[in-house]
């Protein structure tokens, strides 16, 4: 185990370090050096979007990403989402419109569309289907999702579009 | 699973990662975003010795045009190109197909290099590559070299590059003015790898066919270019029959494979379906 890594980063906005392997991957770094457990491993190949973060404010898979990658990079994770003791417009939305059941794909869910409503802040349903199709659900059957990302969008200042879904 | 044990190289520059490649003779890996590497050393069916990341080149990461081309650094990753002005203005057939490629999150990481030098024939940017007739520049102990899109995929996830070469640039030519394109896509669910794709450029002269370009994913082992077709076009203009041909050529010039997604029928009919609305499209989009 000699050949163990610094690997050096802000996470929801606080400094922090740990040593691991090279092949570390990012989220069992997260999880298991940094006690974040917020982030969900799930298919561990880039598949279900469970492990979803921003890297950089962008959202990235953080299961096909080594933890060394990572270094020097800005992450926010579910945990940052919150400020203040108050929800995000996105959690609040999901809670209100039942956008999780189990809520083991709920952290990827919320972090995959606080980058999709960065960039379209006022999509259309179909929009948000597309957008969202980067993390699977298999408890929702996904409407309550799309209810609720369209409804944060409203709430975070963008005018959504088309009548469905609403 | 989780990858198995490597040695981890970071450089800085292209020259520290050709002689590091040298250094391991062929048993490193390049590294860039890892969106298809990383999956397959999770599952253990990638074992290399060394892993050469390419995320530290900063000056690998880069859109400009030059000699009517757009050139891509290797690391430009999609997300970039799917926002990028001179994409929309001058390549739109890649801004198009770049939206196929996997999901938002994979975008971010995913690299227009990483995504030719792996050749998966499924993947949108190899097709889109073939259709425009672009290059790729690969650096390696000797010296740079240019290769086509035509003399780059030999088979499923193999390209001409030598194990010590570095895919450093991607080069598409601009797309002539006017010019009419479409990124056809079929798959089971939007950013899954296409069951088949075709890219279509058309340059309207008038009625006539000044000049096509169809390319497709996901029909076999490499991208085709279904030049046959192209012909027809080429030589009997836009008319409904012409397309209808057209369409119906390519399903002769296509060997796809049957696998658990979609029997090679089902896919041959399919190349022909999407060329026809590949074609229409791109009528609706050309400027005389």
């Amino acid at each position: 185990m000699s050949d163990l890594v610094t690997v050096r980063l802000k996470v929801n906005g606080i400094e922090c370090e740990g040593r691991c392997e090279p092949r570390k991957l990012l989220v069992d770094f997260l999880r298991e050096d940094l006690g974040l457990t917020g982030t969900h491993v799930g298919c561990e190949h880039g598949i279900c979007g469970a492990c979803t973060i921003m890297l950089n404010g962008e959202a990235a898979r953080s299961c096909i990403m080594l933890a060394v990658q990572a270094d020097g990079s800005e992450i926010l994770t579910v945990e940052g989402l919150m400020q203040n003791g108050k929800l995000h417009p996105l959690q609040e939305a999901f809670r209100e419109h039942h956008g999780l059941q189990c809520g083991f794909c709920t952290p990827g869910m919320l972090m995959t569309a606080l980058d999709f409503l960065k960039t379209n802040p006022s999509p259309t349903e179909a929009e948000v289907r597309e957008g969202i199709s980067a993390v699977l659900c298999r408890c929702t059957g996904y409407q309550g999702i799309v209810n609720a990302v369209r409804a944060a969008a409203r709430t975070l200042g963008g005018a959504a579009k088309g009548e469905s879904g609403t | 699973m989780k990858p198995p044990k490597f040695d981890y190289h970071a450089p800085t520059t292209v020259e520290q990662a050709l002689e590091l490649l040298g250094r391991y003779g062929g048993d490193a890996k390049v590294l860039a975003g890892g969106q298809s590497l990383m999956p397959l050393l999770n599952f253990r069916l990638s074992r290399p010795a060394a892993l050469v990341d390419l995320n530290r080149i900063p000056s690998l990461a880069y859109v400009r045009e030059q000699d009517g081309q757009v050139r891509f650094g290797a690391m430009t990753r999609q997300r970039t190109i799917e926002f990028s002005p001179v994409v929309r203005e001058r390549v739109p057939l890649l801004g198009e197909a770049t939206r196929w490629v996997g999901h938002l999150p994979i975008r971010t990481r995913g690299t227009i290099g990483g995504s030719i030098a792996h050749a998966d024939p499924a993947a949108e940017c190899p097709a889109v590559l073939t259709a425009l007739e672009g290059e790729v520049v690969a650096r390696g102990p000797k010296g740079e070299r240019i290769v086509k899109a035509k003399d780059l995929f030999q088979t499923y996830l193999a390209t001409s590059l030598t194990p010590d070469e570095i895919l450093v640039e991607v080069r598409m030519p601009a797309m002539p003015a006017g010019a009419g394109y479409a990124f056809e896509e079929f798959a089971r669910r939007h950013g899954d790898f296409a069951i088949v794709g075709i890219a279509a450029v058309i340059v309207k002269d008038g009625a006539r066919c000044a000049l096509a370009r169809l390319a497709t994913a996901g029909t076999g082992p490499v991208p085709v270019r279904l030049r046959a077709a192209e012909e027809i076009l080429e030589r009997d203009g836009f008319s409904d029959a012409a397309i209808e041909a057209a369409s119906r050529q390519v399903c002769e010039l296509v060997s796809p494979d049957s696998d658990i997604h979609a029997s090679a029928d089902y896919r041959r009919h399919l190349t022909g379906v999407l060329t026809k609305r590949a074609l229409k499209r791109a009528l609706g989009v050309a400027r005389v």
